[in-house]
């Protein structure tokens, strides 16, 4: 039944006014601060007043009791169009196709796409233990590693069955630090080598400190209206070729080894016309380098199984081959809550837009961006990827 | 192999004691079919009526056809253990103080994929049998044991978070001039215990049975009388900070319903014995027991009542007996309450009519002290919250979850 229905372009629909509000380790202020603080540099960045926002799309962890609608109260906004997103790192590329089609079909004009979370001392422990239904049920309780657990399980069994090595998971940390040392406010701020990578302090087998991103707090944002509009208003856009998006696949792997990417990686390309070789650069999601390997060969770059071979054979840096997490990723930037979602989105078009925060990727016309989200009982539940053209 | 428990050395009294923690213990509604196996020691999960599939996490609704008729059922247990981690660092406290702690995902072969603690003789790819556990917070868990028993497996570090395991550990027997507790005795002192106080009241009486108990290993009697409250909170003074295990073996058992009975004297005397008896002796030893609960391999660890099964549901041939120990069976669940935050289990066993004198025109079966004692320390070693014995308590059991009313008439005689 799949592909069965005639997928329509997302024609005349641009994505624009990438924002990053700087992330800091901890902060004493909310999420609705951070959601304001993305709203204001967003508005700013687009030219319009806050009641031109007449859709809105939120993703947020740290926000309860309150939700999207909440928010609309809290920051005066009145919109037509509203959607709460609570999909973790597949929130960018979920809440940029529902806003594509929103405009696309006039439910809405200007629709701005926000994540924020804030982290104060104990809230990561606090998010760990709530954070599902099944993790309260049977997860949490055991032993209370919270993703790190569930991505060491991932991972080692990753490694006995396609025959990574941690060398391999280093190699794509290492170049991601790379990339962030041009981004001043990135949490990591110093070159990582191998020996650093190898030798850290073991978190959960065979998860080491540096496979883990570091919690912060911090928002992104995103416009997305009508080619028209933003041209009205000078703004440089991306177009939008192709999106998927797919929740709790492949339920019958014992372990996961993939992301549901692969079930809907050949319509993406069908459907962007475009060829993986054509991508100038690859904006994956980052929490583990595990992932970052599944989405190499679940999208298409590679076969399932080459996935070590691939990070062998590239560079992933700016300047180099594969350019990949070009602002360092959340790996090297810190991981803002559901913000995380959306930084590979922000960074896309910040770098096919030319105004890149890191370094830029010569010549970038087209991007990759994946998503990848809600580890609620044994694996990730929530898969996406979007192809993004620089707008002509 | 694990390596074999050493009995701890004596505590140093100007230590502090560590303070009790536990996992988290919220669990979703449905996820207490779980706890109520794990109570009483059995391994089940939810079965699809429809389909017959059987799944976990726990579900509200078959993830296969939907159907909402998924009830927990005892399933094979067996599997496979196809990836493990150690945890090294945890963001909960009572993790992060017992790091590393072994995790890992075991593909039953009845299908399901189960996220478990790991004993530590179990390895990647190992067979492996899971078992349902209540942890130190009183919820459960699963945890991985190897396919067959390997050498002091009981003393593994992790297993024995979820047991009330007697080894090395101080038990006082409440009452060691009845059979039960003199029974009692001797299957604690051969199930390990380092000291088994045993209270007897009124010691310069003589009674049956006291030579031998005397010479039991490791038996130390101490006067206790659970009438009197003085004594009790004596004895709690001198020995309260090393009780690790209590067995409640005061017993008053007399025939007849309530109106044979003439007055209140006896009803007043056994609600003395049992009702009274129970919280003066949780009242003097329960706070320091529960402030025990981490206090290493001889930590505070199970309060044990021993109940008649006629708590459950009245037999009125022993009626005011019965009423009593029902009203032991709401304490006790008020007891398991206010001793969990501490990590101390309230173990309640269920006994049917024992092979006693008060017992005597009862027919069989009947339960011997020995069995008694024996479903005791086993149920203890488990890490139980409920055990029924003997075939009796078995049936009144059964019967309870099928149809209460027949039980009750049917009792009636």
């Amino acid at each position: 039944m799949t592909g069965a229905a005639i997928r329509m372009a997302y024609d005349g629909v641009v994505a624009c006014a990438p924002v990053t509000v700087p992330y800091r380790r901890f902060s004493i202020n909310t999420a609705h601060w951070w959601i304001g603080r993305a709203l204001r540099d967003l508005t700013r960045a687009a030219g319009l007043e806050p009641p031109q926002i007449d859709g809105l799309v939120l993703s947020s962890f740290t926000l309860g009791p309150d939700t999207a609608v909440g928010v609309t109260q809290h920051l005066g906004l009145s919109p037509r169009w509203l959607d709460h997103v609570p999909l973790g790192g597949a929130s960018g590329v979920v809440g940029l196709r529902r806003a594509a089609r929103a405009v696309q079909c006039g439910d809405a004009r200007f629709v701005a796409c926000v994540a924020a979370d804030t982290n104060h001392v104990d809230s990561f422990r606090k998010t760990l233990s709530t954070f599902s239904r099944f993790a309260q049920d049977a997860v949490y309780p055991y032993g209370a590693g919270g993703a790190n657990a569930s991505f060491a399980l991932i991972t080692k069994n990753y490694m006995n069955k396609y025959g990574a090595r941690r060398e391999d998971f280093g190699k794509i940390c290492i170049a991601q630090r790379q990339n962030a040392l041009a981004v001043p406010f990135a949490m990591m701020k110093k070159p990582l080598t191998l020996e650093e990578y190898m030798t850290a302090r073991a978190i959960c087998d065979p998860l080491h400190l540096f496979d883990c991103v570091m919690p912060c707090a911090g928002a992104e944002a995103f416009l997305v209206c009508r080619d028209s509009d933003a041209k009205a208003l000078g703004l440089a856009s991306v177009r939008l070729l192709a999106t998927i998006e797919r929740h709790n696949a492949f339920t019958d792997d014992p372990v996961q080894e993939r992301g549901g990417w692969a079930m809907d990686a050949g319509e993406l390309w069908q459907m962007a016309g475009v060829p993986p070789e054509r991508i100038d650069l690859v904006e994956t999601y980052d929490d583990y380098p595990v992932v970052v390997m599944m989405q190499f060969e679940d999208l298409g770059f590679c076969k399932k199984g080459e996935g070590p071979d691939f990070v062998r054979s590239h560079t992933f840096t700016t300047d180099g081959s594969f350019p990949h997490n070009t602002c360092g990723g959340q790996l090297s930037m810190g991981q803002a809550g559901a913000a995380g979602g959306y930084l590979g989105l922000t960074e896309a078009m910040r770098q096919l837009t030319g105004r890149p925060i890191g370094r830029p990727v010569a010549k970038a016309e087209l991007a990759l961006v994946s998503g990848f989200g809600m580890i609620n009982y044994d694996r990730g539940l929530s898969s996406g990827a979007a192809i993004l053209a620089r707008a002509s | 192999m694990i390596e074999p428990l050493v009995r701890p050395k004596r505590k140093n009294p100007l230590k502090r004691t560590r303070q009790p923690l536990h996992p988290q213990s919220v669990r979703s509604r449905t996820a207490h079919g779980l706890t109520a196996a794990a109570a009483q020691g059995r391994f089940e999960l939810q079965k699809c009526l429809e389909c017959a599939m059987i799944f976990y996490p726990p579900r509200d609704a078959c993830p296969r056809c939907l159907s909402a008729r998924v009830p927990f059922v005892p399933v094979d247990n067996r599997g496979t253990l196809a990836v493990e981690t150690t945890i090294r660092t945890s963001t909960d406290p009572y993790f992060r103080e017992r790091a590393p702690w072994r995790v890992g995902l075991t593909r039953l072969d009845c299908g399901p994929v189960v996220l478990a603690h790991l004993h530590g003789d179990v390895r990647e790819g190992d067979r492996v049998r899971l078992d349902l556990k209540l942890d130190k917070g009183g919820a459960p868990v699963i945890i991985a044991l190897p396919e067959k028993d390997t050498p002091h497996m009981t003393d593994d570090r992790q297993l024995r978070e979820m047991t009330c395991d007697p080894k090395f550990r101080r038990v006082l027997i409440t009452d060691g001039r009845n059979a039960v507790g003199q029974a009692m005795a001797r299957s604690f002192s051969e199930a390990g215990a380092s000291i088994v106080f045993v209270g007897v009241a009124d010691a310069w009486k003589p009674f049956p049975g006291q030579e031998a108990l005397r010479k039991i290993a490791r038996v130390e009697i101490v006067p206790l009388d659970l009438t009197d409250t003085e004594s009790v909170a004596e004895l709690a003074e001198q020995n309260g900070a090393r009780t690790d295990i209590i067995v409640n073996t005061a017993e008053h058992v007399r025939p007849g319903g309530i109106l044979q009975r003439h007055g209140l004297t006896v009803a007043r005397e056994e609600m003395d014995i049992r009702y009274f008896g129970l919280m003066r002796l949780a009242q003097a030893f329960g706070p320091v027991m529960r402030s025990r609960g981490a206090d290493g391999v001889n930590s505070a660890t199970a309060f044990v009542n021993l109940l008649s099964v006629y708590a459950l549901t009245n037999w009125p041939a022993y009626g005011a007996y019965s009423a009593a120990e029902a009203a032991c069976l709401s304490a006790a669940q008020c007891l398991r309450a206010e001793l969990r935050p501490g990590g101390v289990k309230v173990l309640n066993v269920f006994f049917g009519p024992l092979d006693t004198e008060w017992f005597q025109t009862v027919p069989p079966p009947k339960v011997t002290p020995e069995a008694l004692a024996r479903a005791v320390v086993q149920a203890l070693q488990r890490g139980l919250e409920e055990v029924f014995v003997g075939d009796v308590a078995e049936e009144v059991r059964a019967r309870l979850s099928v149809n209460p009313k027949a039980l009750e008439r049917e009792l009636a005689g």
